[in-house]
């Protein structure tokens, strides 16, 4: 006879209504989890679809991730017939506003040249970037449809293709234009400096800047010796791929993964606390019943045993209401929430051990109600 | 013929609560035997220490003094000479409370099945036997209904059942008849002297209730701890 279940279906409605709070609470840990997990991803996301063994940067900068970083255009060349190297795109990266068809757009304009490296690895729909100018492959999180337009400044693109997943470190989505549009772009937003100085007769500054050449290198090519060799060159630096993502991770997500870490510890450490105090609740709401059993001889293994199996259930159906509320609603948070296997093995097994320490408070009580306590009124 | 063996045998049992000034004597040198088949009435005034007999007899008090047999085994004498109490308490003594005390989450039948699954009989078993003692108690009808939905005579007499279920020896009451009218206080007691005759065991009653003190074999009174008198029927 289970009298942890007979004890749950006598109150069935409070039961779940309890489980359905301590879900709430577990999606709300949950979440914390897969944002961490998603910031990570989508911090990625660009350079892992680049697929760049080699990225060249301008000297003493860390590259277009971390930093400014221009260099001339034609170091495309350049790095293109260093031996051990497949094939070099140049790569423009900038944050820009533009009005699309639903309102204003914040995103990533990253300028490539198509039929180099630098370009989207894969289209959900339509093509990737022709010979024609202002055409842009825009990633679903801006909402863009294909054939929709998009102002840049004065500039109308249009759009030919969609990407799933492109994102920038900081969450906004990623538009690819080409290297000449998006030169363009930049060049049109130069400081007014450089306007009047064009104005007042100076000849046009040279708009063939890059802001890093990519690199995709033949398999077995010494990445290192390669990043050796372009540091060696005056004004450029060079960092392999495993580098540039180490360097996204470390340096500029770390604080955002630190910050939500420390909160995802708080917010269990607060839902350990609060589990405890429910099953402590649910406990003493029994402790004449614990009394009885005592007083008519039921082992503390029986107790014990209501107790910690109530928690237990307490904390899988808590649980499972959080894992089916998070992937319900993930696809409406801004920024990815990220949820693997992996991760909601290892929340389990979190939330399994907070029910059962939460627990054992409640055990200690429970073997401590003395048996007088069934008799009398 | 020797007398039989007393199933509850207290003798000189002290209950100090307390130490020094503010100590509290519950309890003075009570000495007490309950043979099979009796049923024996505990009365007396708030504070006289009924409850705190009941408890010691029960072995979730411990004495200050004296010696405690049960079912003819020295439980206590200076220090408890059985180690597992709930085990003795599960086989040996049935409980009746005043307020019945059944568990709310557990029909009837497995009120009464549940004490027999702690001694370890198996659950189909258990409920087997259930039915049948419901069945005596002419309240088998009722077996699958909730504690809350049984009426207060219902509730006592599954809490009967309940409390006959492991054939204890000794069955210990607190106030049973508290909740209960004239009538059905009647026939609770006429169930428990049936019970004591039937099977020969030892009962003992705590009751204020007046009403039923014709039904019991002895009275024993108590007053400021110590027993005043102990009366037998008709005597």
């Amino acid at each position: 006879m289970n009298l942890a279940l007979a004890d749950i279906r006598h109150g069935l409605g409070r039961f779940l209504l309890t489980c359905l709070g301590v879900g709430l609470l577990m999606g709300v840990a949950l979440s914390m989890v897969g944002i961490y997990q998603g910031l990570v991803r989508e911090a990625l996301a660009l350079t892992r679809s680049l697929d760049a063994g080699l990225w060249v940067v301008e000297a003493g900068t860390r590259g277009p991730f971390a930093e400014a970083s221009r260099i001339p255009g034609d170091v495309r060349e350049m790095v293109a017939r260093l031996p051990g190297v497949a094939a070099a795109g140049s790569l423009t990266l900038r944050t820009a506003e533009a009005d699309g068809p639903t309102g204003r757009l914040r995103v990533q304009v990253v300028g490539y040249e198509p039929g180099r490296p630098g370009g989207p690895a894969l289209l959900t729909q339509g093509r990737g970037l022709g010979s024609a100018r202002f055409e842009a492959v825009a990633d679903a999180r801006t909402g863009l449809t294909l054939g929709a337009t998009l102002m840049f400044g004065t500039d109308r693109y249009r759009v030919v293709g969609l990407t799933r997943g492109m994102v920038a470190s900081g969450g906004d989505p990623v538009v690819f234009v080409g290297l000449r549009d998006s030169q363009r772009m930049q060049f049109r937003l130069a400081p007014a400096a450089a306007r009047r100085a064009e104005a007042a007769g100076a000849p046009p500054a040279g708009t063939d800047t890059v802001n890093a050449i990519v690199a995709q290198l033949y398999p077995g090519a010494d990445a290192a010796a390669l990043t050796e060799a372009v540091r060696r060159w005056k004004h450029l630096t060079a960092l392999s791929g495993p580098e540039q993502e180490d360097l996204l991770t470390r340096s500029v997500v770390q604080r955002a993964r630190i910050q939500l870490g420390m909160f995802t510890v708080v917010l269990l450490f607060v839902s350990g606390v609060i589990i405890a105090l429910i099953i402590y609740t649910m406990t003493m709401d029994k402790r004449r019943e614990i009394a009885t059993l005592k007083l008519i001889g039921a082992p503390d293994s029986t107790i014990a045993g209501l107790v910690l199996q109530q928690a237990m259930l307490l904390g899988g159906l808590g649980y499972a209401a959080a894992v089916a509320l998070v992937f319900s609603v993930r696809d409406h948070f801004p920024r990815a929430v990220e949820l693997g296997v992996a991760e909601i093995s290892v929340m389990a097994g979190v939330i399994a051990a907070i029910c059962l320490l939460a627990s054992l408070l409640s055990i200690r009580t429970a073997l401590r109600v003395d048996a007088q306590q069934a008799l009398g009124g | 013929m020797s007398a039989p063996t007393p199933l509850v045998l207290l003798e000189s049992v002290a209950m100090v609560f307390g130490q020094g000034e503010t100590a509290v004597r519950a309890l003075s040198d009570v000495t007490l035997a309950v043979g099979p088949g009796e049923v024996v009435g505990l009365r007396g005034p708030s504070g006289s220490g009924k409850s705190t007999l009941l408890n010691i007899i029960a072995c979730i008090q411990e004495p200050s003094a004296g010696r405690l047999s049960l079912d003819g085994q020295t439980v206590w004498e200076g220090r408890y000479r059985v180690a597992d109490l709930r085990r003795l308490r599960r086989e040996r003594i049935g409980f009746i409370f005043q307020f019945h005390n059944l568990l709310p989450f557990l029909n009837a039948r497995d009120n009464v099945a549940l004490a027999m699954t702690l001694a370890g009989m198996g659950l189909e078993a258990a409920r087997g036997r259930a039915m049948a003692l419901l069945g005596e108690l002419q309240v088998d009808r009722r077996a699958l209904a909730m504690p809350a939905r049984l009426s207060g005579g219902e509730a006592q007499r599954v809490a009967i059942a309940r409390a006959l279920a492991n054939d204890p020896h000794i069955i210990l009451a607190d106030e049973p008849t508290a909740a209960l009218d004239s009538e059905r206080a009647r026939v609770v007691m006429d169930l428990l002297r049936r019970v004591a005759r039937e099977r020969s065991s030892a009962v003992l009653v705590v009751t204020h209730d007046e009403k039923i003190f014709d039904r019991f074999d002895r009275m024993v009174s108590l007053r400021d701890g110590r027993i005043e008198a102990d009366q037998r029927a008709g005597a």
